[in-house]
């Protein structure tokens, strides 16, 4: 079974940059690197929802739970140990 | 409005009369109603005609008295008739009551500086016998296209592009240096197109051809106030300003009313369309019918606002509905008159309104073109407006609100919280500095789209900085304006000539035999626009203010009020809305992305599969779909096959 990790990778990979992974790592900043604009995150936001069926607020809505596969990964860990 | 065409052959060689026929063919479009050659030695110049000035007089091409000169032009030149009475008033004859003919004396008696006098939209050559030369000459703002190329032996021009490919010696390849520009700026910059060795004259242009030398030099610049200038101290006060620009307006469409064909209007439901069909009635008083497109997809629907506007008028209304699947179908068949590959499908709609007019006997609008890049309409000039705003309160959480109320009608942007919208529209130091500060966002993202080129196009374009290129191209006194005249100049200049006036413009008008006026592209309106200070362009963020102030008592009170919405069409969605079009398959195919060898087969199908499973929404997915498609459509057309292959080939 995929990590969390592993799974936001291959949608960031696929959604994103369409299969060019070179150089891509999971710490990066999806804004410093530019990967994710305005309508990205949205994607971002309704895949990881979905995926997890979990609900991100407004408030939750910031660069430090979500600009990066890593940030991302312990934001929705965090969730999941909240909910359950 | 026609197609012209020609050959010069650079030695004693007579021209070849097919290949001029062939040329002039290529672009009957143009002008369905007459086709003339004319043909001398070495020379040899073609016309399509269409005709609208002089029904039973004015064919072309068109010889002077003794012959000595003969042109083949393609345009309106709207102060004919006062350049007449004026050259009357010098002596001269003239048999015709054409506006051609007025062109031909005024290079008689002005030579090559004959077109600072004319006020019009034209692409035109004169061969001088006498002088054993070509002059060629293109209007100020680039209304009228003018490409051309040489081989070894001979200079070929065209209306088209088209009609250069259709000398067999003229090779077919793709200018990646273009490419790369159109996928930064939109467009290619001139003299550059996308197929490499074929040239486009800039606007405001003209070239000489002789004895295998080529000289191009520029006759006309859109000026704005320096900081110091007594423009910008300029203290006319509003009413002033508005009433001037009026009387402008006023003359400039009355002008462009002059026509022996009935004269119609587009209409778009917005501000700058419906003053120029207002004014258009007031000056003629007359009958007057309007056309419109009205989408299927309410997103982008103004039919509402278009109807409320023919009420007010009285006007005779024509509207033409366009759905998803009549975009994506019609599609291949744009790309062939666009002759560029293109990152919207706003194009595709202003081809069927064309065909409406067409239908309805008509060969002349007006149009409302220009005006936003002139009297400062654009978002683009308000964005760069808060951006600046931002830039002083970097840490502000209230001020990237401010973008919001920016693009109401952008549902994407309207979720984000202030947090990220900070982030996205976040200015460094470098970009306050920039020459392009205006121009950075749109241009940053639209150049995300090369993340498709294939490995080999990355490597030949890794070291290329379009940006320089543009940098290089700037009036010496452009860092002395002030910012909101900069990025108008970049809107007017460059994306206006080589964008809208021609993809959304001129090719997808005359595609269907029609021809569209500008009044607000008036070479007199545009320096009166210049000049006006940019304070009444746009008061605080209240666009086209002036022209809002001189148009109230001319149009609907909820038209004059309504926030600017652009035109814009559906994009990628359309092409993966319903049954997909074989042609869409196969050119999007690894098969085809691997042959033609600009995009990365894997990158496309992922494009593709994000749009089949409804999870592009994009702007930028949509650009790039719309992009890639259009590439492998021109390389479809114009690379792989002749020009006279069927238009559905994939159909």
């Amino acid at each position: 079974m995929l990590s969390i990790e592993q799974e936001l990778r291959t949608f960031i990979i696929d959604n994103f940059l369409f299969g060019d992974k070179n150089g891509f790592a999971n710490s990066d900043s999806f804004l410093e690197k530019g990967i994710i604009d305005s309508t990205g995150m949205l994607e971002l936001v309704t895949f990881v929802q979905q995926r997890h069926g979990i609900t991100i607020e407004d408030e939750e809505l910031i660069p430090d739970n979500l600009d990066s596969i890593e940030r991302l990964s312990t934001f929705i860990q965090r969730k999941l140990a909240i909910a359950a | 409005m026609c197609g012209i065409a020609g050959i010069l052959n650079f030695r004693e060689q007579a021209a070849d009369r097919q290949l001029v026929e062939d040329m002039i063919d290529a672009v009957r479009h143009r002008g369905p109603d007459a086709r003339g050659i004319y043909r001398d030695r070495n020379v040899a110049l073609g016309h399509a005609r269409l005709s609208i000035i002089d029904l039973a007089g004015g064919q072309q091409p068109m010889q002077n008295a003794d012959h000595s000169l003969c042109i083949t032009f393609n345009g309106e030149i709207f102060n004919y008739v006062e350049l007449r009475h004026e050259l009357v008033q010098k002596g001269y004859r003239f048999s015709t009551q054409s506006d051609t003919e007025v062109i031909l004396h005024l290079y008689e008696e002005y030579g090559e500086d004959c077109v600072r006098f004319m006020n019009g939209q034209w692409a035109l050559a004169i061969w001088n016998a006498n002088q054993q030369q070509l002059f060629l000459s293109r209007d100020r703002l680039g209304i009228r296209p003018l490409f051309y190329t040489r081989t070894d032996d001979a200079f070929l021009f065209g209306s088209e592009i088209k009609s250069l490919l259709a000398c067999p010696d003229v090779r077919r390849g793709i200018d990646l240096d273009a490419l790369d520009e159109i996928f930064t700026f939109w467009f290619a910059l001139p003299p550059r197109t996308i197929f490499d060795g074929i040239s486009a004259l800039p606007p405001a242009h003209s070239m000489r051809v002789k004895g295998g030398e080529i000289d191009v030099w520029r006759y006309w610049a859109l000026e704005f106030p320096t900081y110091t200038s007594s423009d910008s101290q300029n203290v006319a006060c509003e009413d002033e300003w508005a009433e001037q620009l009026l009387d402008l307006l006023t003359d400039a469409t009355r002008i462009r009313l002059r026509s022996d064909v009935p004269v119609g209007a587009y209409l778009s439901g917005g501000l700058d369309s419906s003053v120029v069909t207002a004014l258009a009635k007031q000056v003629s008083n007359t009958h007057l019918k309007t056309f419109s497109v009205a989408f299927e997809d309410r997103e982008f629907d103004e039919s509402s606002y278009q109807r409320e506007v023919t009420r007010f008028l009285g006007t005779e209304h024509q509207e033409i509905r366009c759905t998803y699947d009549d975009l994506a179908r019609i599609f291949p068949e744009v790309i062939k008159h666009t002759e560029t590959p293109i990152l919207r499908t706003a194009p595709a709609p202003l081809f069927m309104l064309s065909k409406l007019v067409h239908s309805n006997g008509y060969k002349v609008v007006l149009t409302g073109e220009g005006s936003d890049e002139m009297l400062g309409g654009y978002d683009i000039f308000k964005e760069a407006k808060i951006r600046r705003f931002l830039a002083t309160q970097p840490d502000s959480q209230i001020r990237p609100l401010l973008l919001k109320k920016l693009y109401p009608y952008l549902q994407n942007l309207q979720a984000q919280s202030g947090a990220y919208l900070k982030e996205f529209f976040r200015v460094s130091v470098d970009d306050t500095v920039s020459p392009f500060f205006s121009h950075l966002p749109r241009w940053g993202l639209t150049s995300k789209l090369k993340l498709f080129f294939s490995d080999a196009v990355k490597a030949e374009l890794e070291s290329r900085n379009g940006y320089k290129d543009l940098e290089s191209r700037l009036p010496v006194d452009f860092s002395q304006w002030d910012q909101f005249c900069q990025a108008q100049y970049l809107e007017a200049m460059y994306l206006l000539p080589n964008y809208i006036l021609s993809s959304q413009g001129d090719r997808v008008a005359m595609a269907h035999s029609v021809e569209v006026r500008l009044p607000f592209l008036d070479y007199r309106v545009a320096e009166f626009a210049a000049r006006i200070p940019s304070r009444l362009k746009m008061k605080v963020l209240n666009e086209k203010y002036i022209l809002k102030r001189c148009a109230r008592a001319l149009i609907p009170p909820s038209v004059a009020r309504r926030p600017k919405q652009p035109y814009r069409a559906p994009d990628g969605k359309a092409f993966f809305a319903g049954q997909p079009f074989d042609y869409v398959e196969e050119l999007l195919s690894a098969d085809s992305i691997q042959r033609g060898g600009i995009f990365n087969p894997l990158a496309v199908q992922k494009l593709c599969e994000k749009f089949k499973t409804g999870r592009a929404i994009g702007i930028k997915d949509n650009m790039a779909l719309v992009g890639i498609l259009s590439t492998q459509l021109v390389l479809h057309h114009f690379v792989y096959n002749s020009v006279r292959t069927p238009l559905y080939a994939f159909n």
